[in-house]
């Protein structure tokens, strides 16, 4: 009897022994320069067994795609005298440029609240650091707002049921990078989980950077603000001052 | 035409910021102002960060004032000792502008006090010509000529202190006064990116007197020099000049306000006067209209 609870108990052992994931994206680079207008990231990989078979089994699976954290003050507006002027407002230490989130399935479905909170799975889960003594209702008043606007503006999106899963085996998903993605080195992450637990992670990592001349012109602005409003007076001056001299002529 | 804009951070269709250059630039060489009232709302309207908006704008305006410039020195119509007065005292404002821009940024205000000077600056001009295009065109209808003016100038302007003579304007006033003006301009275009034309002319007549015919040149000869300052100011402070940005909506201005220059000769001043007056209602309106009904974000971000 007590072999047999315990042939089960090793039988229940290696049915739960965890995958690894071999994750990819489609571009390791993404590069801001003329003609930009967005582009699409697919991040994709294998669910295998430790010895590198198909695990065979359904998996959860869970991307992430976050950037750099930044330090933000977030205003909210309000109607005084008849106008709508900013108010209150609050501030973020750790609210990521861009977050994007894709799932087999909702969130809700996959994990309980706590493990989404702990792997900051879903836009609600966000660790977003508020400063200040405001009291919790504010904070997630505050909170839910910046989801809101980011969402908005794209930069933060949800897409549960973005994942595809083909033969328990092979995953992707698209994740849509609008033209008003802000640079920074981010990163890819991928979870499996099974019964609630997340039993395998991996992460990459992803470089959005300005590239050539919008680069040279962005650090031109940045680092020698003097000569770089000389050169915008320059040709600003030199265009009306051709034009006059190309009407004349006609 | 999808062009990336590197300052601003976010790809755009040029060609729509070329026709918004266009139709400023129109608007410029036909009434003689900047046209920067109209190119800042737009392209805060069609997406693009308001700061970069603004420090873009002002170079736009610089462009589309050269040719003004030069077709009014070879005619004679700069009062350039009144000019450098008043570029002085411009050039002076966009700091105090600049410090004022800042300090609004910190207190999260800035977009409510652009919008509300936008409304009181563009409603109370904007009704002046107005009316007073109006009654010039009833007069010219009835026949009945309208009574001269009985000053040249404000009674203010009178009583500051230190006179100079000003030759070309016909003046012979207080440098303190066109100080005065270019200053609160200087100002005004460094917290709305407007060149402040449309000010300027109104108060150069009507304040401090001036002859009509050196009233455009000067004012352009101020605005250039002024726009100018501004660029760097907001190189140097906010760098957000987006240079990809303005050269879009130079490449659309300058054209415009040559053809617009070339429109004005063809039509009735009186006329242009009130067709300007009745744009710049609207776009005083529209900003009202925006102060008071409940904005599509009620929360914005910035960074710290």
């Amino acid at each position: 009897m007590r072999a047999l609870l315990a042939l089960v108990a090793l039988v229940m052992l290696s049915a739960a022994r965890d995958p690894i994931l071999v994750p990819e994206v489609s571009q390791h680079e993404v590069d801001l320069q003329q003609g930009f207008t967005g582009t699409e990231l697919l991040l994709f990989g294998a669910i295998l067994t430790p010895e590198g078979s198909r695990a065979a089994q359904d998996y959860d699976i869970v991307v992430v795609l976050k950037g750099p954290t930044q330090s933000i003050v977030l205003r909210e507006k309000e109607k005084v005298a008849g106008i709508w002027i900013n108010a209150a407002s609050t501030e973020f230490r750790s609210a990521p440029s861009y977050y994007a989130i894709a799932s087999t399935r909702p969130i809700s479905e996959i994990v309980d609240d706590k493990t989404a909170a702990i792997y900051e799975l879903g836009l609600q889960w966000l660790q977003l650091s508020p400063i200040g003594a405001i009291n919790p209702d504010e904070q997630a008043r505050f909170s839910a707002g910046l989801v809101e606007l980011n969402r908005k503006n794209g930069l933060y999106r949800q897409e549960e049921g973005g994942v595809q899963v083909s033969e328990q085996v092979l995953y992707q998903a698209r994740i849509d990078l609008p033209s008003s993605v802000p640079i920074g080195t981010y990163t890819a992450e991928t979870f499996a989980i099974s019964d609630g637990r997340v039993v395998a992670s991996a992460s990459s990592r992803v470089e959005v950077r300005k590239l050539g001349f919008e680069r040279a012109v962005a650090n031109f602005a940045e680092g020698y603000g003097f000569a770089y409003g000389l050169l915008a007076v320059f040709v600003s001056v030199g265009m009306g001052w051709l034009a006059g001299r190309l009407f004349a002529l006609i | 035409m999808d062009v990336y804009l590197p300052i601003a951070n976010l790809s755009v269709n040029g060609l729509v910021i070329v026709a918004l250059g266009a139709l400023t630039g129109i608007l410029s060489g036909m009434f003689g102002v900047g046209g920067g009232f109209l190119t800042t709302p737009l392209m805060i309207f069609y997406g693009i960060p308001p700061t970069v908006a603004a420090a873009s704008a002002a170079s736009q305006v610089t462009g589309a004032s050269v040719s003004g410039v030069f077709a009014h020195t070879r005619s004679g119509g700069v009062d350039y000792q009144m000019g450098s007065v008043m570029v002085a005292g411009g050039i002076f404002g966009t700091g105090i502008g600049a410090l004022l821009f800042n300090l609004l940024e910190r207190l999260g205000q800035i977009d409510t006090v652009i919008n509300i000077l936008y409304v009181l600056l563009l409603g109370s001009i904007g009704g002046l010509m107005a009316k007073e295009s109006i009654q010039t065109i009833l007069a010219e209808r009835s026949g009945v000529p309208l009574a001269a003016r009985k000053r040249r100038h404000h009674p203010m302007v009178a009583s500051l202190p230190m006179r100079w003579r000003f030759y070309r304007s016909g003046l012979y006033i207080s440098p303190l006064a066109p100080l005065l003006l270019g200053v609160a301009t200087g100002i005004l275009t460094m917290l709305m990116g407007i060149g402040g034309g449309f000010i300027l002319v109104p108060a150069m007549l009507y304040i401090l007197g001036m002859s009509a015919n050196v009233v455009v040149g000067t004012s352009l000869f101020q605005i250039l020099f002024v726009t100018m300052a501004t660029t760097m100011m907001h190189a140097l402070t906010t760098r957000a000049v987006d240079i990809v940005l303005a050269s879009l909506l130079l490449l659309g201005s300058v054209t415009g306000a040559q053809l617009g220059a070339q429109f004005a000769q063809k039509a009735s001043p009186v006329r242009l006067r009130l067709v300007l007056a009745v744009i710049v209602l609207l776009v005083a309106g529209r900003m009202a209209l925006g102060l008071g009904y409940r904005p599509g974000d009620i929360y914005t971000a910035a960074p710290l």
